[in-house]
C-alpha cells in the first residue's frame, strides 16, 4: 500500500463525551475517610472474614452482603511495582499522563486485597518488593481517591 | 456433550500494523471468505454467527448490525461477544455451545480488531474502575509490568530468561505468512530496546494489529461430510475472577489458567499434559508471562518454565512447541487474538498450518487471556471425542 498515507483514507474524531459515575453509598464512605480524617477504610466479609479495600457491597466469593467497615493502616507492604516510561493518552483527562511515575499494588496493614496507587520514587533503586510504604495525603483534601497524592517508601 | 463438535475451517487476514485499505466490514468479510473457502461452504451454509472485538478500540458499537455485509449473518441468528482479550476464545467457546446444544448445525465464530484507529493502551484504560483504577492504571503494559516484576523476585528469573520467550516467537513467525511481525529478533535486541514500564521493553510486549479471523464450528454429521480431517473441540473451560485488579494475587502461575487447565485435563481424561498434548497456542501478552504462565498449564512444576525454554523444549522442534505461529507477541489484533490461538491450534491437529506444521501434532491446547486476569482454554484433538 504505498498510496496509504493519502490522507483520504482516514477521518480523525477527536471526541469529547461526559460520564458521570456512581461511586456508590460504599465507595463514598472511604473518600469521606480520606477527606475528613485522612484515614482508610475497607470492608469485611461477614463469612469469610477477608477485608477489601476499596469497600464494596458484595463478596464476590461468598456472594453475600458486607456492612462492616473497618479501619487498615495507612501504610503497608509494596507486593509489585513499576516506573512506566512510555508515555499514552490518559482517558481521564484526554491528555498524555506525565510520564516516569511509579505504580504499586500495595497490602495496607489490615486488608486482604490490594491497593492501587502512584509512587513517589521514579527510581528502580529506591524501589523493592516488600518494602514498607505510606500514603502521603494533600494538604487539601476534597473527597476524591487523589487525596492521597502518592505512596512513598518508608523502609 | 450432547452433539460432538469440530473445526472444519479457518481463515485469517495478513496482519498488519494498519490496514487503511479497508474498513471493519471490509477487514471481517476477508477473513471470513477465507474460512468459508477453506471449510467448502458458502455463506448460505451458516445456521448462526458468533463475533467479538473490544468496542472501545474502534468506537464503534454494535458489530453484529454494522458487519452484517461482512460477517455472513444478513437474516441468520448472531450474537456479539466481548470479554476483554479472552475475547477471541469466548467466542470461539460461545459458537461451540451453540453446536453442541444441537440447535445449529453449522456456526460460524469471528474475532477481529482494528487497533490502529485508537490509542491501544487509553482503550484499555477504560477497561479498568473508572474511579479507583483509571487515574493510575497504565494498561496491559504497567499491569504486566508490575506482574513481571513479582515473577522476577518470586522465581529469580530475569530479563535474559523473559526475551528468549519473545526470540521464539518472532522466529516462528517467519513460518507464518499471516504473522504481523515477521523479523527474526535477538536477545540482545530485546535488552536493548526502549523500556515502556519496568522491566517490559518494546520488545517484550504484543504490538498492536488491525486483522481479522474466522472459524467455522460443525456438528459431526456436517463436519464428516466437508473434511476428512476434522479438528474436534473435547473441551473447554473458562474461569473469570475478582472486580479489582488488586483482588488477585498476581505474583504466582496464573490461578485462573491453572484451574482452567485442569478442568479441562479433567473432563477430557488427560493425566500427564506434558506428553499427551503436542502443541499449544498461547495467549502471551508479554515475555514474563510467556515464560511463566508455562507453570500454570500443568506440564511442569511451579517455576521450572525457565528450565523448559533454556533447554528448548518449548521450540518448534521441542517436545512441547508453543506457539509455532509466532504468537501474540508476533501478531495482536485484539479481539481475534483469542480466536487465531483457537484457528491455529485446529490447523494444527488437521494438518493445515504450512511451513509452521508440528509434524504428527494430534492433540492442541489454545488458551486466552484477558481482563482481570481471566483466562479460557480450548482443548482440540484429530481423535474424535469419546
Amino acid at each position: 500500500m504505498a498510496e496509504s498515507r493519502y490522507p483520504l483514507l482516514f477521518i480523525t474524531w477527536d471526541r469529547e463525551q461526559p460520564y458521570n459515575y456512581s461511586i456508590g453509598r460504599y465507595g463514598i464512605r472511604l473518600l469521606r475517610e480520606l477527606r475528613d480524617n485522612k484515614r482508610i477504610v475497607g470492608i469485611r466479609c461477614p463469612k469469610c472474614g477477608r477485608v477489601y479495600v476499596p469497600p464494596r457491597r458484595v463478596c464476590g466469593r461468598c456472594f453475600v452482603s458486607m456492612e462492616e467497615f473497618v479501619e487498615v493502616g495507612s501504610r503497608g507492604i509494596l507486593n509489585a511495582y513499576t516506573v512506566v516510561y512510555f508515555s499514552f493518552i490518559d482517558p481521564e483527562t484526554g491528555t498524555q499522563r506525565p510520564v516516569p511515575y511509579g505504580y504499586g499494588r500495595i497490602k495496607l496493614h489490615g486488608a486482604d486485597s490490594e491497593f492501587l496507587h502512584f509512587l513517589k520514587e521514579t527510581d528502580l533503586k529506591d524501589l523493592r518488593i516488600g518494602a514498607e510504604v505510606e500514603a502521603v495525603f494533600n494538604e487539601e483534601r476534597v473527597g476524591s481517591f487523589k487525596d492521597i497524592k502518592y505512596f512513598r517508601v518508608i523502609r | 456433550m450432547a452433539q460432538r463438535v469440530a473445526i472444519v475451517g479457518t481463515g485469517q487476514t495478513y496482519h498488519k500494523s494498519s490496514r487503511a485499505d479497508v474498513n471493519g466490514v471490509e477487514l471481517i468479510q476477508e477473513a471470513v471468505g477465507r474460512a468459508l473457502e477453506d471449510a467448502g461452504i458458502t455463506r448460505k451454509d451458516i445456521d448462526a454467527v458468533v463475533i467479538g472485538n473490544m468496542d472501545h478500540f474502534e468506537g464503534i458499537n454494535y458489530v453484529d448490525m454494522w458487519s452484517i455485509d461482512g460477517n455472513g449473518a444478513l437474516n441468520k441468528p448472531i450474537m456479539k461477544v466481548t470479554t476483554g482479550g479472552t475475547t477471541g476464545t469466548t467466542v470461539a467457546i460461545a459458537a461451540f455451545y451453540h453446536v453442541a446444544s444441537g440447535l445449529f448445525d453449522i456456526v460460524l465464530a469471528i474475532g477481529w480488531e482494528k487497533n490502529s484507529e485508537s490509542d491501544t493502551t487509553a482503550a484499555i484504560i477504560t477497561c479498568a474502575d473508572p474511579y479507583w483504577e483509571r487515574p493510575t492504571f497504565g494498561g496491559a503494559i504497567a499491569g504486566l509490568a508490575a506482574g513481571a516484576v513479582g515473577y522476577m523476585h518470586r522465581y529469580g528469573i530475569t530479563e535474559r530468561d523473559a526475551a528468549l520467550i519473545s526470540v521464539r516467537d518472532r522466529k516462528n513467525a517467519l513460518k507464518n505468512p499471516y504473522a504481523h511481525l515477521r523479523k527474526e529478533i535477538t536477545v540482545e535486541d530485546v535488552l536493548n530496546s526502549p523500556m515502556l514500564a519496568y522491566p517490559i521493553k518494546f520488545l517484550d510486549i504484543c504490538p498492536r494489529t488491525d486483522g481479522a479471523c474466522a472459524v467455522v464450528f460443525a456438528s459431526e454429521e456436517k463436519a464428516r461430510r466437508l473434511t476428512e480431517r476434522p479438528a474436534w473441540v473435547h473441551q473447554v473451560a473458562t474461569r473469570h475472577n475478582y472486580t479489582y485488579f488488586t483482588d488477585v494475587d498476581r505474583s504466582g502461575p496464573m490461578p485462573t489458567l491453572y484451574e482452567a487447565c485442569m478442568e479441562v485435563y479433567k473432563k477430557a481424561g488427560i493425566r500427564d499434559p506434558f506428553h499427551e498434548i503436542d502443541v499449544v497456542e498461547m495467549y502471551t501478552p508479554s515475555s514474563f508471562a510467556g515464560l511463566v504462565w508455562i507453570d500454570a498449564l500443568g506440564v511442569c512444576k511451579e517455576g521450572e518454565a525457565v528450565r523448559l525454554v533454556n533447554d528448548g523444549v518449548t521450540e518448534m522442534d521441542g517436545e512441547l512447541p508453543i506457539n509455532p505461529s509466532g504468537g501474540v507477541i508476533s501478531t495482536n489484533p485484539i479481539g481475534a487474538t483469542g480466536l487465531i490461538r483457537v484457528a491455529e491450534a485446529a490447523m494444527q491437529v488437521s494438518g493445515k498450518a504450512g511451513e509452521h506444521q508440528i509434524p504428527d501434532a494430534k492433540t492442541a491446547l489454545a488458551t486466552g487471556f484477558g481482563g482481570c486476569h481471566w483466562s479460557d482454554v480450548v482443548l482440540i484433538s484429530s481423535k474424535r471425542p469419546d
